[in-house]
């Protein structure tokens, strides 16, 4: 079943498209991952679909409604992004950036009420922030941030959890840690997440659905198997790439690659 | 909330300490001045209705002084903080955005033109002088996609600010009404009356609870533009909203004392010192830190060279300029 889909979107200015008459499903309670080069329009998919910018034409549909139609405020109940590596915080305290989660259910001055402290101390909980709850976001490390930033988008208590690149800049076991943060929270609480990553490999093992951009547009979505093969990398990334299986996990694993012959002598 | 590993003291007590601090401040302001004055007239000025020339100097001179020093600083305190929240840079500042100089601009074109225009007329020309610089200033800046970088806005601000200036400059010279023009702008808190507050605190007070309302999405909106889209909040409206207030607040403080650099720009950074990022708390307190800066500002003005005055942009601008160079040394460290 889709609750959430976009029809032959256009985004973009003018002549300028960035993401071309782009139709997509985007499954239920399954990890989705947006993989494609720098510049192929991931991210401004990405901020379309959670209505960040707009789009030149066609339609994002969330719930059998046009999402430009709904009510921003509730929107924000159904789905939470988070932008790609936020700025910083200005001395904020990770409780105090957490509890900002609870805004679309606030009014007048926002004071927070009985039901909002539980949600937030279990999204401190959940992503293992609690014991820094009352030090500035700035003073922590990236891979403790960014589990912050995703303590906040889980207080904002949505169904699909939106990320772009939510593993840029972090080491590799904090790049996992992140990961499998956000594979436990769809797998025990049957959350939705959109993600863009830049690694195949990681894509491959987390995804359930795999969408591959090219100049705004889909060269091939599927589960792993159909979307890292020779064929697909090459279109989407210029790449002569080896797939292999990872031992561990049985899904398909670039092991090596090398550019196209004629990207090379451009 | 649990507090045992929250070591911060609470708003509430920093808020009493700065109200006490108000209080004695506008008092001091009070008596201080280039007429010795008693504290027990200052008392009879207020809550009797006894005569003499000590109670009429205050009722009639400092007083309306120091009520217009309190309103200006709060107004211009606080519109520094909305400015430095919304653009997510810690230069913004009326002054330096081009609201002051787009105010006084309307001001010398108004003296030319409406030579005859009331109070009310006065301020109005400011909200709307303010008006055409902020939106000059914006609108150069947005250009250009990419959006407002702190940079542009800065620049945009410095050109336009300069331009308007030498518009009121030139408009003074041509139309041989550089005094006028200057007496406004540059005329400080002398000779303010009850007239000219009655009808430019009301403006403040009704702008002020405003931005007080709007103070929790104006928090959301300083931490990230793309963040504040997906909590829900409607950001244009609210940008909107913010700016129109920013334009009264500032446009009625020059239609009271003219040219007010750095108040705007020093206070909220000194508030962010004391009670941290959130607006809730940003704004109330800038009020009243900048109530008391203007205060002070001012008894410093009356007294340094008594009997006559300093002029207060003078002060303001000794103590806001090794804050500027401050702030720069920073990096604005708050902002990156």
């Amino acid at each position: 079943m889709f609750r959430l889909q976009t029809e032959n979107i256009n985004i973009g200015y003018g002549e300028h498209l960035i993401v071309k008459d782009l139709s997509v499903e985007i499954p239920d309670k399954k990890i989705t991952t947006i993989i494609g080069s720098n510049g192929c329009g991931k991210s401004t998919l990405l901020k379309a679909i959670t209505r960040i910018i707009a789009h030149e034409s066609g339609t994002v549909i969330l719930d059998g409604e046009d999402i430009s139609k709904q009510d921003t405020k509730k929107l924000a109940k159904k789905m939470a992004i988070l932008p790609q590596t936020p700025e910083s915080t200005n001395g904020l305290t990770v409780g105090e950036l957490v509890s900002y989660g609870r805004f679309p259910y606030q009014s007048g001055f926002g004071r927070l009420k009985k039901r909002d402290y539980e949600v937030i101390e279990w999204a401190l909980e959940v992503t293992g922030t609690l014991e820094y709850r009352f030090r500035p976001v700035d003073a922590l490390s990236g891979g403790q941030r960014q589990r912050v930033w995703i303590a906040m988008a889980l207080a904002q208590e949505t169904e699909i959890i939106f990320l772009d690149e939510p593993t840029t800049y972090l080491d590799m076991a904090h790049q996992l840690e992140v990961l499998e943060l956000l594979q436990s929270l769809n797998q025990e609480q049957e959350r939705t997440i959109v993600m863009v990553l830049h690694d195949l490999n990681q894509a491959a093992r987390f995804a359930d659905y795999i969408i591959a951009l090219k100049d705004g547009q889909i060269v091939q979505s599927g589960n792993c198997e159909t979307v890292i093969t020779h064929d697909v990398l090459k279109k989407v990334f210029q790449i002569d790439a080896e797939i292999g299986k990872d031992p561990r996990t049985g899904k398909p694993m670039c092991i090596t690659y090398n550019l196209m012959k004629e990207e090379k002598q451009r | 909330m649990k507090k045992e590993t929250k070591t911060s003291i609470p708003f509430y007590y920093k808020m009493i300490v700065v109200l006490l601090l108000f209080v004695g401040t506008f008092i001091v302001s009070i008596v201080y001045g280039a007429a010795d004055i008693q504290v027990k007239d200052v008392w009879l000025s207020l809550a009797s209705n006894a005569e003499g020339s000590d109670i009429s100097i205050i009722r009639e001179i400092r007083l309306p002084r120091e009520v217009a020093a309190v309103f200006v600083g709060a107004a211009l305190s606080i519109a520094g903080a909305i400015m430095q929240g919304m653009t997510r840079n810690p230069l913004a500042d009326p002054g330096l955005l081009g609201l002051t100089a787009g105010a006084n601009a309307a001001l010398a074109v108004a003296i030319v033109l409406l030579p005859s225009l009331n109070y009310y007329g006065i301020m109005f020309t400011c909200f709307l002088g303010a008006a055409i610089g902020a939106a000059m200033v914006f609108g150069i800046s947005a250009i250009k996609r990419g959006g407002f970088s702190p940079f542009k806005i800065i620049l945009a601000g410095a050109a336009v600010s300069a331009f308007l200036q030498a518009v009121s400059e030139g408009i003074g010279i041509y139309f041989n009404v550089s005094k006028e023009v200057s007496m406004w702008t540059a005329g400080g808190l002398i000779g303010t009356t009850w007239g000219q507050l009655q009808i430019i605190i009301p403006f403040l007070i009704v702008s002020m609870l405003i931005a007080f309302g709007f103070s929790r999405q104006l928090t959301i909106l300083s931490l990230n533009e793309e963040v504040a889209v997906g909590l829900g909040q409607k950001t244009t409206q609210i940008k909107a909203v913010l700016f129109v207030i920013i334009i009264l607040l500032v446009g009625a403080a020059v239609a009271l004392v003219g040219n007010m650099a750095f108040v705007g720009l020093m206070v909220p950074h000194i508030v962010r010192a004391i009670v941290g990022t959130d607006y809730r708390y940003i704004l109330p307190m800038s009020a009243f830190v900048g109530a008391i800066l203007m205060l002070l500002a001012d008894t410093l003005a009356r007294t340094v060279n008594a009997p006559w005055e300093t002029p207060i942009v003078a002060i303001i601008s000794v103590l806001g300029l090794p804050f500027f160079l401050l702030i720069i040394r920073k990096g604005g460290r708050a902002f990156t």
